[in-house]
This record gives structure tokens, C-alpha cells and sequence, in this order.
């Protein structure tokens, strides 16, 4: 017997995705991402290219919840088709079977050409993306480190937007709390590490708002609203040399990560999926993708074709990579779950 | 003149093609009531399907908990004989061993270690781990190679939780909105102090929805005796002051205030011009600027700015009907004003009072969007911890059992008033 529950939330998603479903009848891809210009470069360098192709899609936009797809694969009524997803979401997901397992054989690609390609059996990677802070030069002086910036507030007052999520979030607390960078994951792992983590973070609680989307924490540096701004480092390439905000990336403690496509199981649609993500793993078109946003191809067949101008903007650049901070999508795809859990507590209190 | 002898002469009155009165008037009594019953019956069904059904269907999630009964049968009955105090025996395990293996075939894991951990935190990812490694186990005895796997399996209290959540039917949700849990021996105990939100969240629910439908009160009263005792044509310009932001959508109005609230916005700035600012630096109750944005404060104010109509229409159409003659007599008998108001006008309004008010309360419990963009994190009320359960937990005993505490609370409250005040008392207009 099948969950009545799910059955009933994928009846009501259902009436409030009307047109997805609509769309799905109608035989087109849905694919879902981040939205904001991340979204808006995908759409620049694969969507349009593969609807010029002769295929047809629908977009969709999500803040990267993995209840919202396990709702779907429980209730065995998925509506998103392919999804952009980031690590800790894959793990967590791949474990669990809300993902398709990927045959590369049948997308035709070389899993070793990817960077990353071997990390999880559930996604295609397909870009580089790192979490950073940033400040606007005309109003705020440069901080001396990332913890100056999002802990000082005698020296910075004001407030400061960081992401609605326990991620990246804990370890930098950790860290500006005195945890060496290789310790944090030993630490957060004990009940008194993530106490510590929370403990850190209650000295700037007041000082935060929290942002959902990608696209809020720009938003909101740019609207004066906040002193340091937490977003994709993408997010805010985007807003210097598109929108000419005089902000400042701060690349201390940056956070990389991948993102990636994935299919979640049970998809009607997985031949146009597969197909999608064949076309969209491309090296030119991956190249072609940074020329909207500051983001590194996963594919390595990529990296000659990237304007070399564009290079010195991505996290992977020797420069920005000097004090780096590699999170642990291993720990983050077993404990997600319970640190989002106790974090949301944490919010609420 | 045949047809009136054809009639048995008994005394029934009867209709002209000879059916007893009686009979006919009930049948065509019987059409009417078909036909009425035709016209209401759509409304009916849109009721049932869309209100009386998904309520009845939120009670039944709140309480039902198939996950564990359904992907560990074997154990679940083998788990029936244990005393519950050391260590389950050996063929305990061999049947854990068996579900565990199967459900990962099925890719079932995850949902056991979902559910368990609602009640043992950190469990998710042991189940999950002990789902991949589980596979390799063929030859018995299971229970020293299961606790090698994690120890977590060694500890009688995990036992105990899923000898809990055996059943189809579970009170594990309702208890933990309530901050509540049942302890491995089957008592209620305190959660711990940082699980334990619930209880603050309802009766800040309650404490906002409370001080709103005061403010729109305040606020409301003195505007609705103007609009009801001015003459006609200043009475409808009033009027359309009210009713023009009643009819602009609440997301523009909650966004437009998210506006107004901006730290350096326009109220801010108001603030600061009129010397409100320096007044509060002075007494000391803000350092520097006044900070609105994601405040208790800005919730309060949007709020009471988007329930203050709901309050104000009920008393003002009430007091519509107050004939002014009744404080003239007052007057003439010696009143002073203010003594004839309070205790000639003011009772007589108390029916709008009633309805505006508990219609501005019941729709202050719901309110989600509005503290959602103008409030921070500790100013959320139920609705949007529903909504968080629903979007980014997807739990769905969780979203229910909060929405039972939320139709019990609005329920009870909704007796106390009837008890107090008299649902029959209050007039809508």
C-alpha cells in the first residue's frame, strides 16, 4: 500500500502544479534549477541551444529542498525531469534511491573527462561553484579575513545576509571560533562540536537575516540592507561585471562545490533527460556557459576553450584559491538531514 | 359530476385528480426540496472535497505512521515477545537482518531511517550506512556482526523505538508539537531544550494574533464611529480610504510594507525627521538608527494595517444601526458625553465588536506570508513551520499534528468565546 500521506502531497503538488503537469501531457522536458542568473546562463548556453534543436522544456525553479524531490519519488508522480542539484544533495539522495543510477555509457561520455566524475554514481557534474562573502567597496572597508567580516560586528556593525542553511554556515563558525580548517568535520561530528558551531553563531544571530535564494543575497547588498553578503560566487561575478555594482568577492575560506544533473527516479521522461544532459555536458557549450556567469565547467575538455579573462574569476584560480576551504559533501550528505533539523530549531528559538 | 361519485365518500380531503391532500402536498414539497437540494448540491460536494475531506485526511496523517510496520514486518513481530529490557534475542536480529536487506533492495532504507530519526536524532545516516553494508551478512549469528556494523544497534532504546513505531497508528507527532515524547519505557517526558520549540511557536502564534486584533481594535473603533455618524458624502470618501487597501492584494501589501520597513526606508527616515529617533535614543530604548526590517514590530504593524477592515466593517455596519435618538435621551436626562457613550452607545456596538474581533483573531492564527517577508526567524508563526514541513522537511505527520494544535487551539478558543460572549450575539453586519 502506498503512503496515503505522500499520495495526498503529491495530489496537492499536483493541483498547484497544474501546468507542470500540463506540460509534461504535452511531452516537454522539465528541468529545474537554481533560478536568478545562474539559471539565466544555463538557460543562454544549454536551454535555448536544445530547444533551437527541435526539443521543447519547461523551466522550473527550486532552493535546492531534497524533500521536495523525495515527495515526488515517494508519491511516484515526478514532474521534474532533470535536475541541477549541488553534492550533498546527490549523496544524501543517490543513497536513498531518489535518483536514476547514471549510465554513461548511454549519455555517451567519458567519466574520467569530468572532475568529479567519480564522486557519486547518480549525477553528471557540470559546474564549479564556490560560497562566498562579499561587501560593497563604496560603503564598507576591506575586511582583514572572512571571520573579521562575518563575526567582527564592533568593527563591522550592521547586518549581515547568509544562507538559510546550516551549510558552510557551522564550518565557518567553527573556524572563527578557532578550529583548525582540517579539524572542522571531527569536530561538527560530536554533539558538542555542533554546540559549539550554534554557540558561535548565537553572538551574530541578531545581526542576520537569512536568505533563501541565490539571488536575495546580491539583492540585498545591493539595497544597502547589509554590510557582508554570503551568495554563489557566480551570483555576485555576475553583479560586478554585468549589473557594475562596486562589490568586493571575499575569496577567504571560499567553500567550493559542484553542482550537478540529476534524474530523479522514476521520471517518464528519462530517454529526453539522458539526451539533455548529453547535450548539455558539451565542452563548447559548457565553455560557452561562463561567458554568463563565473562558474568552472566540470567537463575538462572545457577548460582550453574558456576566455582566459573569465579564468582569473573562478574559484579555482590560484589566487582565490590560497585559503580555501573544501567542504565535505560525504559528511553533509549523512548528517544534512539532522543539522538542517537542529539549525531550524536554532532559527526559531 | 361521475368523477365526484367515484369518490369514496371518508372524509379525506383530497386534490382534484383524487390523490389524498396530504400525499400530494408532500410530494410536491418533496420537488421543492430536490430542486433546493439541486442548487445547493455543487457548493455541498465543493465543500466536502475541498474543506471537509483534506481536514479529515490531516487528522488521519497526524496519527498514521505505516513507515517501519510496512518495511520491517519480520522484525516488528519478532520485536513482540521482547521484554524490552536487555538486548532483543538472536532471532531479533536474524528478522532485522532479512527487512534491513530486503528494504535496501527496494530502496526503502532511507524511509526507516527517516522515521527513526524523528526519535533518535543522528540515526538516519546509521540506518542508510547499515543499509549498504547489511547486504554482506549471509550466514547467522547476526547479532554481534549487526552491532559491528554500528553500535547503535546494540543499545536497547533503539529497539525500543521501533518496537514504539510498530504500529500503523502513532501519537509521536501530536506529542512532539507538544514538546512532548514518550520515554523508552512508554511515559511522556519533556523533550530536550533544543528540540523543544513548539510550545513557544503556538503561543507566539497566539500572543501576535492577540495583539493585532487589539491594535485593529484601538485603531478600528474611534474610524468606525466617524464613518457611521458623518453625513453621507464625507462618510464615503472615509469609507473608500478603508476599502481601497482592503481590495489590493495581501502580497502587495506585505511586499510594499517589506519596503516601507528597510533599514534607511522611508519609515525610518519618518522616524528620524519627526525626532522619534532621538527621543528613543534619548530614554534609551535603541542604539543609532531604529532597525525594522525582520522585526516583531514591523510583523505587528503590517498585520494590523491588513486586519484592521476586518475589524472596523463589522462595527461600523452596527453601528449603522444604533439610532442616534438613543444618545440624545441620554444626553437630555443629564449625561455627561463620555458617561453616555460608555454606558449608552458603547454596549450597544459590542456585537460588531465581538465579530470583528474574533473574525481578525481566527485569521491572525493562519497569517503566513505576512511574517514570512516583514518578520525574522523567531517571528514565524505555525502556518509557515507547516509550510516548512511540508516544503523543505516533507514531513507530513509533522505538518498535520501541527495543524490539529492549531484547529484544536482556534476551537477551544472558539468555545471560550461562545461561553463568554454568545456566538449568537454576534453580528456581521
Amino acid at each position: 500500500m502506498k503512503k496515503f500521506a505522500t499520495l495526498f502531497g503529491a495530489a496537492l503538488m499536483a493541483g498547484t502544479a497544474v501546468f507542470a503537469v500540463q506540460a509534461h501531457a504535452a511531452d516537454e522536458l522539465t528541468i529545474t534549477s537554481w533560478g536568478g542568473s545562474y539559471q539565466e546562463s544555463q538557460r543562454k548556453a544549454f536551454f535555448e541551444p536544445f530547444i533551437a534543436a527541435g526539443n521543447k522544456i519547461t523551466e522550473a525553479e527550486y532552493n535546492g529542498e531534497i524533500a521536495k524531490i523525495r515527495a515526488m519519488v515517494e508519491a511516484n508522480s515526478v514532474t521534474w525531469d532533470v535536475v541541477d542539484v549541488d553534492t550533498q544533495t546527490v549523496l544524501a539522495g543517490c543513497a536513498e534511491g531518489t535518483f536514476e543510477t547514471i549510465d554513461w555509457a548511454k549519455l555517451g561520455l567519458d567519466k574520467s573527462k569530468f572532475i568529479g566524475g567519480d564522486v557519486t554514481e547518480c549525477a553528471v557534474p557540470n559546474i564549479l561553484y564556490s560560497t562566498v562573502a562579499a561587501y560593497d567597496t563604496t560603503k564598507t572597508q576591506a575586511p582583514a579575513s572572512l571571520f573579521e567580516a562575518l563575526f567582527d560586528t564592533a568593527k563591522f556593525p550592521g547586518k549581515r545576509a547568509l544562507q538559510k542553511s546550516p551549510f558552510v554556515n557551522l564550518e565557518w563558525a567553527l573556524m572563527a571560533d578557532g578550529v583548525a580548517p582540517e579539524e572542522v568535520y571531527k569536530v561538527l561530528g560530536t554533539q558538542e562540536g555542533v554546540e559549539r558551531a550554534f554557540k558561535k553563531l548565537d553572538t551574530i544571530k541578531k545581526d542576520v537575516i537569512w536568505w533563501e535564494s541565490g539571488a536575495q543575497g546580491p539583492q540585498l547588498l545591493a539595497d544597502g540592507q547589509v554590510v557582508f553578503a554570503t551568495s554563489w560566487n557566480g551570483r555576485f561575478d555576475t553583479a560586478i561585471n554585468k549589473d557594475k555594482k562596486p562589490f568586493q568577492i571575499i575569496w577567504d575560506r571560499q567553500a567550493p562545490d559542484w553542482d550537478w544533473w540529476a534524474i530523479p527516479k522514476g521520471t517518464p521522461k528519462i530517454e529526453e533527460a539522458y539526451r539533455f544532459i548529453a547535450f548539455a555536458s558539451d565542452p563548447q557549450r559548457m565553455a560557452d556557459q561562463t561567458k554568463y556567469i563565473a562558474y568552472g565547467p566540470a567537463n575538462k575538455d572545457s577548460a582550453p576553450l574558456v576566455d582566459p579573462a573569465v579564468l582569473a574569476n573562478l574559484p579555482s584560480a590560484p589566487d582565490n584559491l590560497k585559503t580555501v576551504f573544501y567542504p565535505d559533501p560525504n559528511f553533509w550528505g549523512d548528517k544534512g538531514d539532522e543539522l538542517r533539523e537542529r539549525f531550524n530549531a536554532w532559527l526559531a528559538q | 359530476m361521475s368523477m365526484a361519485q367515484a369518490l369514496p365518500n371518508d372524509g379525506v380531503m383530497r386534490a382534484a385528480d383524487g390523490t389524498p391532500l396530504k400525499v400530494a402536498l408532500a410530494r410536491a414539497e418533496r420537488r421543492e426540496r430536490m430542486k433546493a437540494l439541486g442548487l445547493v448540491a455543487p457548493l455541498f460536494a465543493f465543500i466536502v472535497l475541498s474543506f471537509v475531506i483534506p481536514i479529515i485526511v490531516m487528522l488521519y496523517n497526524a496519527v498514521y505512521d505505516p513507515d517501519v510496520a510496512q518495511n520491517m514486518p519480520r522484525t516488528v513481530v519478532a520485536l513482540e515477545s521482547w521484554d524490552g529490557k536487555d538486548l532483543p534475542s538472536e532471532e531479533v536480529f536474524a528478522a532485522f537482518v532479512a527487512d534491513m536487506q530486503e528494504a535496501q533492495k527496494a530502496k526503502q532504507v532511507a524511509l526507516i531511517g527517516k522515521r527513526l530519526n524523528y526519535e533518535i536524532s543522528g540515526i538516519r545516516s546509521k540506518v542508510i550506512a547499515t543499509g549498504r553494508k547489511i547486504g554482506a551478512l549471509e550466514q547467522g549469528p547476526f547479532k554481534d556482526a549487526v552491532i559491528g556494523i554500528d553500535k547503535v544497534w546494540g543499545d536497547p532504546d533503539t529497539w525500543a523505538t521501533i518496537k514504539r513505531s510498530s504500529s500503523d497508528w502513532t501519537p509521536f507527532y501530536i506529542l512532539s508539537m507538544l514538546d512532548l515524547r514518550q520515554g523508552a519505557d512508554g511515559s511522556i517526558e519533556q523533550l530536550p531544550a533544543d528540540r523543544a520549540i513548539y510550545k513557544d511557536i503556538l503561543v507566539r502564534t497566539l500572543g501576535i494574533s492577540l495583539l493585532v486584533t487589539v491594535m485593529t481594535l484601538i485603531l478600528g473603533y474611534p474610524v468606525a464611529y466617524l464613518l457611521a455618524t458623518s453625513p453621507q458624502k464625507t462618510a464615503s470618501i472615509l469609507m473608500i480610504f478603508v476599502l481601497l487597501p482592503f481590495w489590493t492584494s495581501l502580497l502587495v501589501r506585505t511586499t510594499a510594507w517589506m519596503i516601507l520597513m528597510q533599514d534607511g526606508g522611508v519609515f525610518t527616515q519618518l522616524l528620524n525627521i519627526t525626532g522619534i529617533t532621538w527621543l528613543l535614543n534619548i530614554f534609551g530604548a535603541i542604539d543609532g538608527e531604529p532597525q525594522l526590517f525582520k522585526t516583531r514590530f514591523s510583523t505587528i504593524v503590517a498585520m494590523t494595517h491588513i486586519q484592521l477592515p476586518f475589524t472596523l466593517l463589522p462595527i461600523y455596519s452596527v453601528m449603522k444601526t444604533i439610532s442616534p435618538n438613543y444618545m440624545r435621551a441620554a444626553k437630555s436626562l443629564g449625561g455627561k458625553p463620555f458617561y453616555c457613550f460608555l454606558r449608552v452607545y458603547m454596549p450597544q456596538t459590542m456585537a460588531g465588536v465581538a465579530a470583528g474581533c474574533l473574525l481578525t483573531f481566527i485569521l491572525c492564527l493562519g497569517y503566513y506570508i505576512t511574517p514570512a517577508l516583514v518578520g525574522g526567524p523567531t517571528d514565524q508563526m505555525v502556518s509557515g513551520f507547516i509550510e516548512r514541513a511540508i516544503n523543505s522537511e516533507n514531513n507530513w505527520g509533522k505538518a498535520s499534528a501541527l495543524g490539529v494544535i492549531l484547529l484544536t487551539a482556534t476551537l477551544i478558543l472558539y468555545y471560550v468565546y461562545n461561553k463568554l460572549i454568545g456566538i449568537d450575539r454576534m453580528k456581521l453586519g
